[in-house]
């Protein structure tokens, strides 16, 4: 008989983690400081995309591996998963940076213009060559969570909201902490990493799927969020200001919007966010124990993307199986 | 070779920007031996402290860090940069650039001597990122500077020595002030030319951070330094424009 697990943090990764632990029959209890799950937390400004053959790019190949799951894992726990692939372009003098991609990601397929505008025809005539991941997938974090909080629910797990679990006693259980970057109390080699988004509305540019602008100074990234709008991102800083976005990076990500199609310049900026990403030094998510407790943490840019995999993983830790 | 008053071993020098993490960084500053490290701080300081996470990774490389004020685009901006500089990394190493041009990153060459004279006055001691131009390079070394950091090419191009003349012509006219090649290296190749030219170092970031192996890359670009540098104290022959048998022919059977 496995011990009850209380897991710290209603963000992707705890409810990852309490839907793989109610699952394997284990009693749950998730606390939260937040009156409801995804209220606060990095969850609300990520982009959700469920990218492992694109992020093969610049990350560790473990990222790729994990990230596999993911593709899986949220269309069963989440009807609403999109599973339309994602579509990487580049401006005509930037196509190096393509080739480059598709040299260091996996599973890409190179198209040319007609193609691009089959798959997402507002950006017919705009690019000549695209890099195709079609095996990728998306999801609005701002949807999935709840979605999967009500999951979770409605399988017994026990919910508690507006509770502090900075100072939560370990000896009542098993204790699993996923507070993010609320963990750094305990766990002084977390970092922050900085991401800044900003949601569009237009009425005359419908996205099917993600659309990355590479760039040889960096990504900017679209990510669909239904019914005309649309998340842009793509920024990550070394820092650990929480504040509103600066203007030097609302212009950055604007502007790649803007090369990416000039209709966003007739867009409405519905809201602007900044959210902090919680990271270890090598930028890849960890999972073990300290002090009494469980960690599962450092999802850094890959929350939603590696979360599940992470999850499976603490609950054969904490149940053996 | 000396710096300043410091003492340094690796000809090498390494950016640390845009790594897939902070522990690649560290591993490629260690295969390389790499003991001078630029820093920058603008972007990651709009809030005092913030960058501090980061920073203290940094700082645990236990290299002589080298904060530049990358993205400045005005006198001001640089100044007002290498004084948190100081206060944040307690040196009065600062690698100065000021842009004057957004598309291509050229140095504002005007700008760059004016707030090199007033860093130099308040005693920092300045790298200035510049152009090849020979009465730049003069007016920064007036102004006290005694390491020069030319471009070979535009900032994170990787075009490699766009003009070795100018290069050469700059070892030439200076053979006493510290030269670093800075910018547009994109293959160990770029430098072991930089270092055959007779540059005293080389300073890579692009080339490394986002190759497919950072810290393979960061050794590759220590050894092709290394030997570059070597070539050069050795003293590199002449190209000839004839072939001359190295052993004679004379006296052997020989069929043409």
């Amino acid at each position: 008989m496995n011990r009850p697990v209380t897991i710290l943090g209603a963000g992707v990764a705890g409810l990852c983690a309490a839907a793989e632990l109610v699952t394997a029959g284990i009693d749950v209890t998730v606390i939260e400081r937040g009156a409801k799950a995804g209220e606060l937390g990095t969850n609300r400004y990520a982009g959700g995309m469920l990218a492992p053959w694109c992020e093969a790019a610049d990350t560790e190949p473990l990222v790729a591996t994990l990230g596999g799951e993911a593709l899986t894992w949220w269309p069963r726990h989440f009807p609403g998963t999109q599973r339309a692939g994602t579509l990487a372009v580049a401006a005509a003098r930037d196509r190096g940076e393509l080739e480059r991609l598709a040299a260091r990601s996996r599973h890409g397929e190179w198209l040319d213009a007609d193609h691009i505008a089959e798959l997402e025809p507002v950006l017919a005539g705009r690019f000549q060559h695209g890099l195709y991941f079609a095996d990728e997938g998306h999801l609005d974090p701002r949807a999935a969570i709840p979605a999967l909080a009500h999951w979770l629910a409605a399988r017994g797990v026990v919910f508690r909201y507006d509770t502090d679990a900075g100072d939560w006693p370990d000896h009542r259980g098993t204790v699993l902490d996923c507070r993010g970057i609320g963990a750094r109390d305990r766990l002084p080699e977390l970092r922050c990493v900085r991401g800044e988004m900003l949601l569009l509305e237009s009425a005359d540019i419908t996205l099917s799927r993600p659309v990355r602008l590479v760039h040889p100074r960096g990504l900017v990234y679209l990510v669909p969020r239904g019914g005309g709008r649309c998340m842009l991102g793509g920024t990550a800083l070394e820092s650990t200001d929480a504040g509103p976005i600066s203007a030097r990076s609302a212009m950055t990500l604007l502007n790649g919007a803007y090369a990416l199609h000039p209709a966003f310049a007739e867009a409405r900026i519905t809201e602007l966010g900044a959210g902090l990403r919680p990271a270890f030094p090598d930028n890849l998510p960890r999972l073990f124990q300290r002090d009494g407790r469980w960690h599962l943490n450092g999802l850094y840019r890959h929350g939603f993307l590696l979360a599940p995999a992470m999850a499976r993983q603490a609950r054969i830790a904490l149940t053996g199986d | 070779m000396r710096v300043f008053d410091m003492e340094i071993h690796s000809r090498l020098w390494l950016g640390s920007a845009r790594y897939p993490s902070p522990a690649v960084l560290a591993a490629a500053v260690r295969a390389a031996r790499c003991d001078v490290v630029t820093v920058s701080l603008r972007r990651e300081n709009a809030v005092a402290g913030a960058g501090a996470p980061f920073h203290a990774l940094i700082r645990e490389l236990g290299v002589n860090l080298l904060p530049n004020t990358a993205g400045c685009h005005s006198v001001r901006e640089a100044v007002t940069t290498a004084h948190m500089a100081r206060e944040l990394f307690g040196t009065p190493w600062i690698k100065l650039e000021v842009i004057g041009e957004g598309e291509l990153l050229q140095p504002d060459v005007f700008g760059l001597v004016e707030a090199a004279r007033l860093l130099c006055a308040e005693g920092f001691q300045v790298f200035p990122y510049t152009t090849t131009d020979l009465g730049v390079a003069e007016r920064l070394l007036a102004a006290g500077c005694e390491v020069l950091m030319p471009w070979a090419g535009p900032i994170g191009s990787g075009r490699g020595l766009t003009d070795p003349f100018a290069l050469r012509a700059l070892r030439a006219h200076f053979p006493a002030a510290t030269l670093v090649v800075d910018a547009g290296i994109g293959r160990p190749s770029h430098a072991a030319q930089a270092m055959e030219l007779g540059f005293d170092a080389v300073l890579a970031n692009t080339a490394v951070a986002l190759a497919g192996n950072p810290e393979t890359m960061a050794g590759a670009f220590a050894a092709s330094t290394a030997a570059g540098r070597a070539g050069w104290e050795a003293g590199l022959m002449s190209a000839r424009d004839f072939a001359e048998a190295s052993t004679p022919v004379v006296g052997q059977a020989w069929l043409a």
